[in-house]
């Protein structure tokens, strides 16, 4: 689904990703951990195409499409939940979601989708910038979802979240991979992308420390407390 | 001071104002949802007036002299900001410097097709003549502005507010960058929204032309009030480039009427004085 092959990303001078690689297999939820400032949201925007690769490949559903315009790698079938939410502030909730639709014979419809997220039909009129930061969250989730993606990527959806709507996230992420959407998912709260994931990479300086399944991690002690500060 | 001289002032002023939306509403959307500084708007204006004077001498049909004109505006509307000005995203600077060159050589150019002398675009003949009520007169060409103005102003309200392709204006203009991340075709969009502001000027350059006629000069000469509108106003905004049109166009004709030797400071004053109140305009966003 997803082939990373050893990328190197700059900010301006500042060199965020040194030669990494990684992989999602179709129907696969892969962990990204690591602590702030270490390029998990590098990665995904060098994924997406907001800040391409200087070096490296980013090849999706066997095509290359590193250096191709953000829309045309979503339009490949990419959604992407970004980093502090970003909806769009002046649209209304249904408008968010609308914009975003795309019909390639994908199983979400804008029914199906409010219909994961009962709340956003309730407030489907209100301005998305009006919305609590959990409702946001969880627009974001349903916006990528418009798209009928066949990869996700979740660049930390339970951040600054109460612990209600934690669990509530992490119930939808689990919902999805059973529905057999491949995900990309970086995360902070270790429990709940231990959890739901296959496999995890852990990151630091922009290179991958440490891979494996989540049971193996979770038994790794000297990983957890050097590079995820647990 | 007669009744009859404010309503027929209000009128006048208002007919001004309906002129001035056409050509604010769409520096509005160039200069207040893209944020490019286009000094270019009163060229479109200037040409977008000649290219349909042109067309109406051949054709003799002043709706097909709007279109043409509006079709060639937008043509180099889309050619300007594909060539130039998407590169500048941001970059003030280059931008009026840029948009004031081409604003220069369309001036130059204009010299050389249509020459020196002015003109009047003919105006059917349902569009001449005065309605009369008791002692008043009402020109039914400045009737037509209002109406013009009104049909734009709804258009564009369609377009911008209950269309998914105006949704997708505004998310590019929240967002350009997440815009991208869900699929829109920022580069398409962002071109149409120029094209739709160039070709407001133009509609308002063919609607000028039949009132205060077409002159070289014209272009950098109601540039100004474009931008008052809009700054009066607030960037972007619909409503806000409706008020202040019309603010604009009756402060400028009492201003004329009542102190003609001030007129620019009865003009620009109120603009001082709003922008110290309220720096992003009457509706604009921070």
């Amino acid at each position: 689904m997803l082939d990373v092959q050893d990328v190197h990303t700059y900010y301006g001078d500042s060199y965020v990703l040194q030669g990494l690689s990684l992989r999602v297999a179709r129907g696969e939820v892969v962990g990204l951990l690591g602590r702030n400032g270490m390029g998990k949201t590098t990665l995904i925007r060098s994924v997406v195409g907001f800040t391409p690769p200087r070096r490296g490949r980013v090849v999706l559903k066997d095509r290359d499409v590193t250096g191709w315009a953000s829309n045309r790698i979503v339009g490949l079938g990419l959604g992407l939940v970004p980093q502090g939410r970003r909806v769009f502030p002046s649209l209304t909730v249904m408008e968010n979601l609308t914009v975003a639709a795309r019909r390639n014979g994908g199983p979400w419809t804008l029914d199906r989708v409010l219909d994961l997220f009962p709340r956003l039909r309730e407030r489907a009129a209100n301005r998305a910038g009006k919305l609590s930061g959990g409702e946001q969250q969880m627009l974001a989730i349903a916006r990528a979802l418009m798209g009928n993606p066949e990869l996700l990527l979740m660049d930390e959806p339970t951040e600054g979240l109460a612990p209600l709507l934690v669990r509530e996230v992490g119930r939808i992420i689990e919902s999805l991979k059973r529905e057999g959407l491949s995900i990309l998912l970086v995360e902070q709260n270790l429990p709940l992308a231990l959890g739901v994931a296959d496999y995890v990479h852990v990151l630091s300086r922009g290179r991958i420390v440490h891979s494996s399944t989540p049971d193996d991690l979770w038994a790794r002690a000297d990983v957890k407390s050097q590079y995820l500060g647990v | 001071m007669t009744l009859e001289f404010w309503i027929s002032q209000i009128f006048s002023g208002v007919s001004y104002g309906a002129l001035l939306f056409l050509l604010g509403g769409g520096l509005s959307l160039i200069f207040g949802m893209m944020r490019i500084v286009n000094m270019t708007h009163g060229s479109y204006y200037l040409l977008g007036g000649y290219v349909a004077l042109t067309a109406i001498w051949r054709s003799g049909n002043f709706v097909i002299g709007l279109l043409c004109g509006a079709l060639a505006i937008a043509v180099i509307g889309v050619c300007e900001w594909n060539a130039f000005l998407k590169r500048l995203a941001g970059q003030e600077l280059g931008q009026v410097l840029t948009t004031m060159g081409f604003a220069l050589i369309f001036q130059d150019l204009a010299l050389i097709i249509w020459g020196g002398d002015p003109y009047t675009i003919p105006v059917p003949a349902v569009l001449s003549g005065s309605i009369q009520a008791g002692e008043l007169f009402f020109p039914v060409y400045r009737i037509f502005m209002i109406v013009v103005a009104v049909i734009v102003a709804v258009v564009v309200w369609l377009v911008l507010d209950r269309t998914r392709l105006g949704a997708m204006m505004r998310a590019t203009v929240d967002d350009p960058e997440m815009a991208r991340g869900v699929g829109i075709n920022v580069h398409v969009i962002s071109m149409g929204v120029f094209a739709m502001g160039a070709v407001l000027a133009s509609i308002a350059g063919v609607v000028a032309g039949g009132f205060v006629g077409i002159y070289p000069g014209a272009d950098f000469e109601i540039l100004p009030y474009a931008f008052v509108v809009v700054i009066v106003g607030g960037m972007g905004s619909l409503p806000g480039a409706i008020v202040g049109s019309l603010m604009v166009g009756l402060l400028d004709n009492f201003g004329k009427a009542f102190f003609s030797e001030l007129s620019y400071f009865t003009l620009f004053a109120p603009m001082a004085a709003i922008l110290a109140v309220r720096p992003t305009g009457l509706f604009g966003r921070a």
